[in-house]
């Protein structure tokens, strides 16, 4: 997030767009209700499902499954059409303005409207409502993202952000909602192929050698690595022969299951740490069983980039270990002495390498409870908002982006559009929420969410299990009929290993993040006695 | 919002005149009681507990609900408030159960502590006490009205606080009572099980199904930590007592979720002490996972990189790491990849 939680409050707008806030979310949900509640904030919804946001939304723009950049363009022309850009930010704050505008152009309200299955006259009135605002926030999740044109989304939602000059100050920003407790933290620490701590290239030469001495080690490598869905092609192709794996459970949350599938069966040898042993681990040549949170110190990295602290509360079960530990252990039999890794010591290592990091130390944490990054020095208070007086880059860089379809889009062999997410009860795989008895008991099993105008069509009636099917496997699950989706979409949330969504979703990835489009695959809908010549996926 | 200066208990209190009098002084340090009031919600002034006397002002004002202004002479502890106050607590218990040996909330519980403040044993009011049926109606949270002071903190903190509004009194003078739409249990309301009701409830009568039984206050241990689901970063308290995990609790006012939860991070902790949790490392011999050493895993494993590094160099090696895991720990694995291996090869699940 470009600014704070807190500052939600602030804002006059919110435009949500690709976040179920209240269930992935909750407490930035909380927070959003509490704007619209308490400073009467005006929030727009875009999200093609009926969500419980809709219910404090002055707007609800339901546009179809990956149809947002046609979408925020259309938006953005009226804006520029209308006169309510912020002239004075474009012009010192900006580049690439006139470019943006020739592509923005070709985005009139009305052609839009057919691209996106709105009405012209709400396009117009949530640019008015946005642009009209005195501080608007934008706030996105995974909706945004996993697409193949994740990047284009989000450059679009930076379009609009700066075109009412809405960065740099309190009530405003780009405000991704990251899905798991320490997902900013890992892409902080250089958990990605691509950069050491803090963002810096692998392909940087100076950066390297900043690594090497502080590493003590005579080379390491500037080529950038294979992502995760990369790493299991990689596998197929024989070219990965080991995988390693520390606390995922890609099986249940990577597109496309019996692609990997035949992946963890492939490789010559699988190691996977965790607390479970999960649908992943099931193939592994050793499980390494693993500390949980409760049971180790250390720091998480939430969404408005605030470290905090972990704290070990009980002891490991068994002879479970901290991934510290471990990863310890296996260096020094590999040769390499990692020294002291409690955390507090491996967290002073981390700040002497990681400019945005340098100021965070346990005992300030333990002062202050938080600190939110860039923390450049020991005595520096942490930055609530970026961007205040310029961007990193310098100027905020206008994207001219153009609307692409989705890599599938309905035809008449799988005339549906199978969209994924999360249940506010659940949470990912399941691995631990399915295991805890009251949660499980709210929600114990699987649905598919049909709009009753389609069950009519298809003969389904609630609770009915139907099969659902994609060009890359099949799943069975009972029907939800609701009017929750939009006629010609389904939604299933991808917690539950016996009916798993990810067996339907479609692999095809975004050309530069590698992130899959899990939020648009085309699939139908099977029923009755044609069900019994099908084969099922399962996570078993 | 200007600086306003006031004196409370002879006590000269500088503050800003956006403050009522029960804020500025517990900022002060001075502890006025209260009943109704939590800090999540907007003042409500139902309890009268809070009453303190203001120098000039007619009759006796709730503290929470009451703005200072300059010059205000406040007295908060006077034998006369005290009096009042141990009137309202017999007033109160009057229709309260006596059960504290095995209430849930005893040793956690306002009505107890301003019982115990104020030595009321027993009430010179006897009458009419209400019987309900105590409700559990769903996995989570247990209502047991008897206990209830009707203080309205759960119908306002669902309201105000989580925007859901499932609760609101039915039924008027001695029968009210806060319920749900038609008396529906609370699964078929719009709950979203946050459980901010039990946070809030003053006494016992909103309760957490999971930890009833499992500590008192007095024995847990709590360690302040951080939510282990989504990226919002809630700070929660563990409630530890002998070794495990009894309740979970969010310090007011601190951090993202300013003490509030959703049902994962409140409801969601059992998974630490699951059966099925990895006790031993695991080696596949013959086709099956077996329990072996950590020495025999980690040998096999580090043989079997330095047998691949052979083959295929470093990049024949890919890691993935966790947005589940702390910092420091993403951080070594990445530098084993990197320095220890030499690949490059190293990502986890943020783009799923």
């Amino acid at each position: 997030m470009t600014n704070s939680i807190d500052d939600l409050e602030k804002a006059e707008c919110i435009l949500v767009i690709g976040s179920n806030t209240t269930e992935g979310h909750p407490i930035v949900g909380l927070r959003i209700k509490r704007a619209v509640m308490k400073n009467d904030c005006k929030l727009i919804v875009a999200e093609p499902r009926h969500i419980r946001l809709c219910y404090y939304a002055d707007q609800w723009i339901r546009h179809r499954p990956g149809t947002d950049v046609a979408l925020l363009n259309g938006m953005m022309n009226v804006i520029l059409s209308e006169g309510l850009a912020d002239e004075e930010f474009i012009r010192e704050r900006t580049e690439g303005f006139e470019e943006f505008r020739k592509v923005v152009e070709q985005y009139p309200p009305e052609r839009v409207a057919k691209i996106c299955g709105v009405d012209a006259e709400d396009i117009r009135r949530a640019a008015r409502t946005f642009a009209g605002a005195e501080r608007a926030a934008i706030v996105y999740a995974m909706g945004i993202t996993q697409h193949t044109t994740g990047v284009d989304n989000v450059l679009s939602l930076a379009n609009l952000a700066l075109l009412t000059g809405n960065l740099g100050k309190e009530g405003a920003g780009v405000n991704p909602l990251r899905g798991q407790n320490n997902v900013q933290g890992a892409c902080d620490m250089g958990a990605l192929p691509n950069v050491f701590t803090g963002y810096r290239p692998v392909s940087d030469p100076q950066v390297r050698e900043t690594f090497e001495k502080a590493w003590r080690v005579d080379y390491l490598p500037g080529n950038p690595g294979l992502t995760v869905v990369e790493m299991m092609d990689a596998v197929l192709r024989g070219e990965v022969k080991m995988l390693y794996i520390m606390g995922e459970n890609p099986l249940l949350s990577d597109p496309d299951i019996k692609h990997l599938k035949e992946a963890l069966e492939k490789v010559d040898f699988l190691v996977v740490q965790d607390i479970f042993l999960t649908e992943t681990a099931r193939y592994a040549d050793v499980v390494l069983p693993a500390a949980s949170f409760a049971e180790k110190e250390g720091t998480f990295t939430n969404t408005d980039r605030r470290v905090q602290r972990v704290r070990k509360a009980v002891e490991p079960p068994g002879d479970a270990k901290e991934d510290s530990w471990i990863i310890a252990q296996l260096a020094a039999r590999l040769g390499y002495d990692m020294g002291d890794v409690t955390a507090a010591k491996v967290m002073e290592e981390i700040a002497s390498l990681t400019p945005s990091y340098a100021g965070i130390s346990y005992q300030r944490l333990e002062e202050l409870g938080e600190l939110r990054w860039p923390c450049p020095s020991p005595d520096h208070p942490g930055t609530p908002i970026l961007h205040v007086d310029k961007f990193t880059r310098g100027k905020g860089k206008f994207s001219p982006v153009d609307y692409k379809p989705p890599a599938e889009e309905p035809d008449e062999e799988y005339p549906l559009v199978l969209t994924t997410g999360r249940l506010l009860v659940h949470y990912h795989t399941g691995t631990m929420t399915r295991r805890i008895k009251p949660l499980n008991e709210l929600v114990p099993e699987n649905r598919v969410w049909i709009n009753p105008e389609d069950a009519e069509k298809l003969g389904v009636i609630a609770g009915q299990e139907v099969a659902v099917e994609s060009r890359r496997g099949a799943i069975k699950v009972k029907a939800r009929i609701t009017e929750k989706v939009p006629p010609g979409v389904v939604f299933i949330p991808f917690h539950f290993g016996e009916s798993p969504a990810n067996a339907l979703t479609n692999p095809a990835l975004d050309p530069v993040a590698k992130i899959p489009e899990l939020k648009v695959a085309a699939v139908r809908i099977v029923t009755g006695p044609d069900m019994e010549r099908m084969s099922f996926v399962s996570s078993d | 919002m200007e600086q306003v200066r006031l004196s409370i208990d002879g006590v000269d209190v500088v503050t800003t005149s956006d403050r009522t009098i029960l804020e500025a002084a517990r900022e002060a340090g001075i502890r006025i009681p209260s009943l109704c009031y939590d800090r999540r919600m907007e003042p409500y002034g139902a309890c009268r507990i809070c009453i303190v006397e203001v120098e000039g002002a007619r009759g006796l004002l709730p503290s929470c609900a009451t703005r200072v202004t300059d010059g205000m002479v406040v007295r908060t502890n006077t034998e006369e408030l005290r009096r009042i106050r141990r009137t309202i607590i017999e007033l109160l218990l009057s229709d309260h159960p006596k059960d504290c040996m095995t209430c849930e909330s005893a040793g956690n519980c306002e009505l107890q502590d301003l019982a115990y403040e104020y030595g009321v044993k027993d009430t010179r009011f006897a009458g009419e006490q209400h019987h309900y049926e105590v409700l559990a109606d769903n996995p989570l949270i247990e209502r047991d009205y008897d206990k209830c002071v009707l203080c309205g903190r759960c119908i306002r903190i669902c309201r105000e606080v989580q925007g859901v509004g499932v609760y609101d009194f039915v039924n008027r003078g001695f029968e009210a009572v806060p319920g749900t739409p038609y008396n529906r249990p609370l699964t078929e309301t719009p709950c979203e099980f946050c459980g901010q009701c039990v946070s809030t409830c003053p006494t016992g009568a909103i309760i957490s199904i999971p930890s009833k039984g499992k500590g008192r206050p007095w024995q847990v241990k709590k360690v302040r930590t951080t939510c282990p689901y989504c990226g919002c970063g809630c700070q929660i308290d563990l409630h530890v007592r002998d070794g495990e995990i009894v309740e979970v609790s969010s310090p007011v006012m601190v951090g993202p979720g300013q003490g509030n939860l959703c049902v994962k991070g409140r409801y969601g902790y059992a998974f630490v002490h699951h059966p099925e949790r990895l006790t031993t490392p695991l080696l596949r011999k013959d086709g099956e996972l077996v329990p072996v050493t950590w020495e025999e895993a980690l040998g096999a494993i580090a043989n079997r990189i330095h047998k691949v590094l052979d083959e295929k160099g470093p990049d024949g090696m890919a890691f993935l790491s966790s947005a589940r895991c702390t910092n420091e720990e993403n951080y070594l694995l990445q530098k084993l990849a990197r320095a220890v291996v030499g690949t490059n090869n190293v990502d986890h699940c943020a783009r799923l």
